[in-house]
């Protein structure tokens, strides 16, 4: 479907962007845990050496370096694997970076199961989830190379803690030209709105059709989910099932009134996310809706369980991230069980 | 002129010596009004503290708490955060009529450090182990930004056991960060006893220079020694410094020294008028 050519991972955008960050701003610094060539630190450590720091395998650490250079007026952006990121220095992250509110920017690279072979050790399934309930950071899943180097320019903008998930998988161009990232702004890539505003378009659909709610599913996605929920929306449509996509890159803060836009003028939502659907972005739909206009949600994610070694192929269809499996949860939702609603 | 430098050395120690006493003090009547909190560690370290910030160590300006060019200090032993609160009150950083306030509801003054809303606590502390990763930081923002600025980082001895203070030190030597001086609240205790008996971090003075850091041992309650070391620890180069300093906990209270006991509970107030009667006859 797409060009080799248009493919792209997030985490080669990230390690250009920096660069870029690098020449307007001497106040950004970078630092890694040995995996700058797998981060992609490494092209901001050949364009500037002395402002990269490879602390070695300790994660810990480097939080904690982190936040004394943030205390100091330079910006960091501290890389290694989601998982460790994360997981492993947790508590720094939490005591040394966010409790504060230093400005760290958290850059993870390998994010969810499209890590592939490396297996469960390596596939952060919790991490959005983790990073998500520490109070003040801000929490951003991209979902291509475009929309990563818009977010990691607002990061840099932006003074406060910041978690950036990316993955390790080429992914398609989905961002149009027209297109923007901003913190706490969800964007609508289906229907193409074409410089119209999303309520002119609902306004339509329901002076047309009454009877109707303007979407039958609006899908809400991030990362390597965005696609085959774009694709998922195109074989709805030609069946007849009228679907709306937003892209919730700014998992938090999380767009509260596009969602509840997005809720009145729907009958279901349906999340997509490589990540456990246990406090990652069907979490955090389902606490925006509950308070502003309930309806139906289904989360499409990794159940509670850890993920396994395979392509990011393989395990994307095996784990059900698929556009086939979409469409399939929609069909049976509008099918059975939109009438007990 | 020998004679006039002499006698300024012996006012600074003076001073050192009664602002030390005034923290304990402080310390006794803080932790005994707030009915919790950490009397030993923080007697321990008073002297320590009363030098940096009464010995003409530390660089800062209590009115401007976040000046550039400050020497930064990090406790990173946060539970000591009544001697440190103490020793800002001292210094004019915020007045002493808020001290009292530690650990309620509402007070600035939490448990421990939170540098969000104390002027100048560095960084907020708490969770063991991490103080020293974020000195390497202001350190090599210190090299980065050619500033002539010192960091100290104050750990205790129990702490050691925490593995990131030793990527932190393998980070410190690694950078050469010659700006950067740990000081060990050696003190022997832990909550749940001697630290040789929970889990030897001995001996912390060949671990470190094993880790390529210059060692200085000195005697934790002496502010001549004290004031002595932290010199030589600044004009080392090329290198961190540590400054391993023997301390007694609960130091300067009869019935709290060498006490585990003492390391996270109040004074009744009957206890805490005995202390402050001991304290007030210390000869200083």
């Amino acid at each position: 479907m797409f060009e080799a050519s248009e493919m792209k991972a997030t985490r080669d955008s990230y390690g250009e962007t920096l660069v870029e960050l690098g020449k307007e701003n001497p106040d950004v610094v970078v630092l890694d845990a040995d995996l700058s060539s797998s981060t992609k630190t490494s092209l901001f450590a050949e364009a500037f050496p002395d402002r990269f720091f490879n602390v070695g395998i300790a994660e810990a650490d480097m939080m904690g370096i982190a936040a004394g250079l943030a205390r100091s007026g330079k910006i960091p952006f501290a890389s290694t694997f989601a998982v460790f990121a994360s997981g492993r220095a947790y508590d720094q992250v939490r005591q040394s970076i966010a409790y504060p509110g230093f400005n760290v920017k958290i850059v993870a690279s390998h994010g969810g199961i499209t890590v592939g072979p490396d297996g469960a050790s390596h596939q952060a399934l919790e991490d959005i989830a983790l990073m998500r309930v520490i109070p003040g950071m801000v929490v951003i899943v991209p979902c291509d190379a475009t929309e990563t180097r818009l977010a990691v320019r607002a990061a840099a903008r932006y003074h406060g803690p910041v978690y950036i998930r990316l993955g390790r998988a080429k992914v398609p161009k989905i961002l149009r030209a027209h297109d923007d990232f901003e913190i706490g702004k969800g964007l609508v890539l289906w229907p193409q709105l074409d410089g119209r505003g999303l309520d002119d378009l609902i306004e339509d659909r329901q002076h047309s059709n009454p009877e109707e709610a303007p979407f039958a599913v609006c899908f809400v996605a991030c990362g390597v989910t965005v696609q085959p929920a774009m694709e998922a929306a195109e074989i709805l449509e030609a069946e007849g099932i009228s679907c709306l996509v937003i892209d919730m890159a700014s998992v938090k803060p999380i767009d509260e009134d596009l969602l509840a836009t997005a809720a009145r003028n729907s009958r279901v939502i349906i999340t997509c996310e490589e990540h456990s659907i246990i406090g990652g972005l069907g979490s955090a739909v389902c606490e925006t809706v509950s308070k502003t206009h309930p309806i139906p949600v289904i989360r499409l994610g990794i159940e509670d369980q850890f993920g396994q070694s395979g392509s990011a192929e393989e395990l994307m269809e095996a784990y059900g991230l698929t556009s086939s499996n979409f469409c399939q949860q929609a069909r049976d939702f509008l099918e059975t069980w939109w009438q007990f609603f | 002129m020998e004679d006039s430098a002499k006698e300024s050395v012996e006012c600074t120690i003076q001073r050192i010596k009664e602002t030390a006493r005034d923290i304990r003090i402080h310390i006794i009547e803080m932790t005994c009004k707030a009915g919790s909190g950490h009397p030993g560690g923080s007697l321990s370290c008073a002297d320590i503290i009363s030098t940096l910030y009464f010995g003409g160590v530390l660089n800062v300006k209590p009115e401007e708490p976040l000046w550039p060019d400050r020497d930064r200090f990090i406790l990173s032993k946060g539970h000591a955060a009544p001697a440190l609160y103490a020793a800002l009150a001292e210094r004019g950083f915020f007045s002493k009529d808020i001290l009292p306030t530690l650990r309620q509801f509402g007070s600035p003054l939490q448990g421990h450090p939170d540098c969000r809303q104390v002027p100048g606590v560095e960084v907020s502390t708490g969770s063991l182990g991490q103080g020293l990763s974020m000195g390497v930081g202001m350190g090599i923002a210190g090299k980065l930004d050619k500033k002539q600025y010192r960091v100290w980082v104050l750990l205790g001895d129990g702490e050691c056991q925490e593995g990131q203070v030793w990527e932190a030190a393998m980070a410190a030597s690694h950078y050469k960060l010659d700006n950067l001086t740990a000081i060990i609240d050696n003190n022997h205790l832990q909550i749940d006893g001697r630290i040789e008996d929970v889990m030897n971090p001995e001996p912390i003075a060949e671990k470190f220079k094993a880790f390529g850091w210059h060692v200085l041992c000195v005697d934790g309650h002496d502010p001549c020694q004290l004031l002595k070391v932290f010199q030589e620890a600044s004009a080392v180069k090329g290198r961190p410094s540590v400054v391993i300093a023997e301390t007694v906990k609960g130091k300067g209270v009869s019935f709290m020294e060498n006490k585990k006991e003492w390391h996270g509970k109040a004074p009744t107030p009957e206890q805490a008028e005995q202390a402050i009667r001991e304290l007030k006859m210390l000869e200083v």
